[in-house]
């Protein structure tokens, strides 16, 4: 290798296999056909995804960032490419998943002179990235390509935008490709800090009601046993974030379900009782915390984060530990005794009850009347033995499954967190399914979002990837339904929607597909969708003004959950 | 909580789109930035941002912690006046006829610690280093006696009094405890 000079574009494609990449994620364009030139000649290396959409290119690349643990890379062009992927970026940012996005650029001489589909990128994406950076020179691309994937991927994880221009791809390089592993000015995983473990475990051994909030910390820390240990050891029970969702399995006993605005009724009447919070990777967002003036003011907090911004960001806390969780979980489990809280754990199952008799009972077991989201979502996890993986759109579709699907392995819940992208579904279940081909990977989408991303079923048709997608077909923008009926005067403004045949289009996308009507349709559908490993559209006409409860309306008290009766 | 002057004390990396990365900060949170320094530090490579703003301690610890966490800033930290020693920079334009009709100068000079930059028949550019209240006086008064024809100040430029960590050490545990060996 050495002295021997390569293109630009060569240099890219060989720092990306050096970088581990195998899957790309990418659409080509003018200012970026020189790298889609020599990626052509890494057949063998790199198995490229043509979406039909950049935003899908990007939202796909999440999806298998998220089930693999691996870095997701999309490739596109300039201008309207990078603009399109900016919503990828940004749910990436906000949702801490590991990207490169790969944005081709004019040549550096055009730079600044409004060229054709030129546009500031780095400008536009460093309020959304965790790095951005302009390729200008071939000399730099090694440099740059090792350091975006060290920062995707390392401390808190995030996206990283390289802006690739033109001449760079095009112009020769002695490539000398070096991992990145350091930079001076960023400390990925802080130094577990002894004292913050002693303050917090005192805390902990002192507590009676003691109570944990799992978050994505966990999960991209790869420390589920560890958080299991140390729940087991000090007997805390925990409930989980939308993002935390499957970091326990559902059967964990110590597992007391989701939180926040739809979630149980437990968790969030026991924020405000318990006398320690004890908060793992997570960052307290409004979502979950409601009104922040009446959040857990009982309590001690001990705030387990592995980024300082976070710590007193939203609520204080009176024992912060700075760390991954997978050193100060360990750290903080020899510190505190072993414990049983038995009456206070005990003492959830009366709002469990609760939760059951009003809202659970009717949502997931009804007996006549339309078909229930709910019921769906919990059909369709039982039928894969509560193990596939769980990706959704955003909306009422997300907020059933993530009350209804269950869990029993780690990384099998994507969706649109921090964003909330609508049409995030279709194309984060191809990224899902290419980031875990041996799993079963179920997409729940409303029929609103479905239609934001739909031509990425040209991307399912092609690639024969075989994701089961699953419409709630209510025929409204059922989440801005729901908050017109309760804080709007019912004035249904902008709302229902006219829908096509799902299936038609499916057909015409060569994808098989099922619609169901009536509930005794139902099982066998499910049966017919996962009888093989082939894409499926399942449409299921769901009642037209379900509801989803509890709910602590936004900015209000958690404790205040409306059950809808 | 005490909304008051803070300074921001930042060093970056010198790369391009820095004071950008800084500014997107305090934009999301609609905070104005009063004065604004930006100039190559005491090593190498490395740029020093001294920034001030109005707000409460809570906000500037967030700002600055939001800052810091930023990939290319290798420190960022916040102060109050009573911590630090600083300087701004105050230049103002006069026209000479009417600086001489009011007789002799000398007093202005003393009273303010003025140095005279340049002086022609047409104007005298005056400076004068102080605090923001000092330079302000001083605005102050030449406008009502010999009128301003332009004036200008400088960010602030501020040390800290206490023993702190310098930059370099910190630079040199890190490359020790983290670096390449």
């Amino acid at each position: 290798m050495e002295n021997k000079k390569i293109t630009g574009a060569h240099a890219f494609m060989q720092a990306l296999v050096a970088e581990g990449v195998d899957t790309i994620f990418g659409y080509p364009g003018g200012a970026i056909m020189p790298v889609f030139d020599a990626l052509y000649d890494y057949d063998k290396n790199i198995n490229h995804i043509l979406t039909r959409h950049e935003q899908g290119a990007t939202h796909a690349a999440q999806g298998y960032a998220r089930v693999s643990g691996k870095v997701g890379v999309a490739l596109v062009t300039s201008g309207p490419a990078a603009t399109n992927a900016v919503t990828g970026i940004a749910d990436a940012m906000l949702d801490s998943t590991p990207m490169v996005v790969i944005t081709g650029q004019v040549g550096a001489a055009l730079l600044g002179t409004d060229a054709f589909q030129e546009i500031d990128v780095v400008g536009i994406t460093q309020p959304i990235t965790k790095w951005a950076y302009q390729i200008r020179r071939p000399e730099d691309i090694a440099w740059a390509v090792a350091r975006a994937f060290y920062i995707a991927r390392s401390g808190r994880p995030g996206p990283v935008v390289l802006d690739f221009a033109k001449n760079a791809q095009i112009q020769e390089v002695e490539f000398d490709y070096k991992p990145c592993t350091f930079i001076r000015s960023y400390i990925p995983i802080p130094e577990v800090q002894p004292t913050q473990i002693e303050a917090a475990a005192a805390l902990i051994n002192g507590a009676k009601k003691p109570f944990a909030l799992v978050g994505q910390g966990v999960i991209l820390a790869n420390a589920e046993a560890e958080l299991k240990a140390f729940l087991e050891k000090a007997d805390i029970p925990a409930a989980w974030t939308l993002l935390g969702a499957s970091a326990m399995s559902y059967d964990f006993p110590l597992n007391k379900g989701f939180l926040g605005m739809h979630g149980n009724v437990a968790p969030n009447m026991k924020t405000n009782e318990c006398d320690v919070l004890i908060a793992i990777g997570m960052r307290f967002d409004d979502r979950v915390t409601g009104d922040l003036k009446t959040y857990a003011k009982q309590a001690k907090v001990i705030h387990l984060d592995i980024d300082a911004a976070e710590i007193n960001k939203n609520v204080i806390a009176d024992a912060p530990v700075l760390g991954s969780a997978k050193d100060t979980l360990p750290a903080l489990t020899a510190k505190v005794n072993e414990a049983k809280h038995t009456e206070w754990i005990a003492s959830f199952e009366e709002y469990q009850k609760q939760e059951f008799e009003k809202v659970i009972q009717r949502e997931v077991h009804p007996e006549s009347g339309e078909i229930t989201m709910g019921e769906v979502i919990h059909k369709i996890s039982e039928a894969t033995d509560n193990k596939a993986v769980l990706v959704t759109d955003v909306g009422q579709n997300q907020m059933m499954a993530a009350r209804y699907f269950n869990y029993t392995e780690t990384r099998s819940v994507v969706t649109s967190g921090g964003l909330g992208t609508m049409g995030f579904g279709i194309p984060a279940a191809m990224g899902a399914k290419m980031g875990a081909p041996e799993r079963t990977v179920c997409m729940f989408s409303g029929d609103g979002g479905f239609q934001m991303t739909i031509q990425e079923l040209g991307t399912i048709m092609q690639e024969q990837i075989g994701v089961k997608m699953i419409i709630l077909n209510n025929h409204f923008l059922g989440m801005v339904r729901q908050w017109q009926e309760m804080f709007f005067e019912e004035r249904y403004s902008f709302t229902e929607m006219v829908n096509p045949d799902f299936i038609a289009i499916a057909k015409a996308y060569r994808i098989d597909g099922t619609e169901v009507h009536k509930r005794e349709e139902l099982d066998a559908a499910i049966a017919d969708m996962l009888k093989d490993d082939k894409p499926y559209l399942l449409v299921v006409n769901v009642e037209k003004k379900g509801m989803v409860f509890p709910m602590v309306p936004a900015g209000a008290c958690v404790t205040n959950i409306l059950l809808g009766d | 909580m005490e909304t008051k002057l803070y300074t921001i004390t930042v060093f970056s990396e010198n790369t391009v789109g820095l004071l950008g990365q800084i500014t997107i900060i305090f934009t999301r949170r609609a905070i104005n930035i009063e004065t604004l320094s930006v100039s190559p530090s005491a090593l190498k490579g490395i740029h020093k941002f001294t920034i001030t703003l109005y707000a409460t301690e809570d906000l500037v610890s967030k700002v600055v912690k939001q800052i810091d966490k930023r990939v290319d800033i290798l420190k960022a930290y916040y102060n109050t006046d009573e911590d630090l020693v600083f300087q701004e920079i105050a230049l103002y334009k006069v026209a000479t006829d009417k600086l001489l009709e009011k007789g002799s100068i000398e007093d202005l000079i003393r009273k303010y610690h003025i140095r005279i930059l340049e002086m022609n028949s047409d104007f005298v550019v005056l400076q004068k280093a102080g605090h923001y209240a000092e330079t302000q006086k001083m605005f102050d008064e030449l406008s009502e006696s010999v009128g301003v024809l332009q004036f200008i100040r400088s960010g602030r430029v501020a040390i800290t009094r206490s023993k702190v960590e310098r930059l370099s050490d910190m630079l040199d545990a890190i490359q020790d405890k983290y670096g390449d060996k």
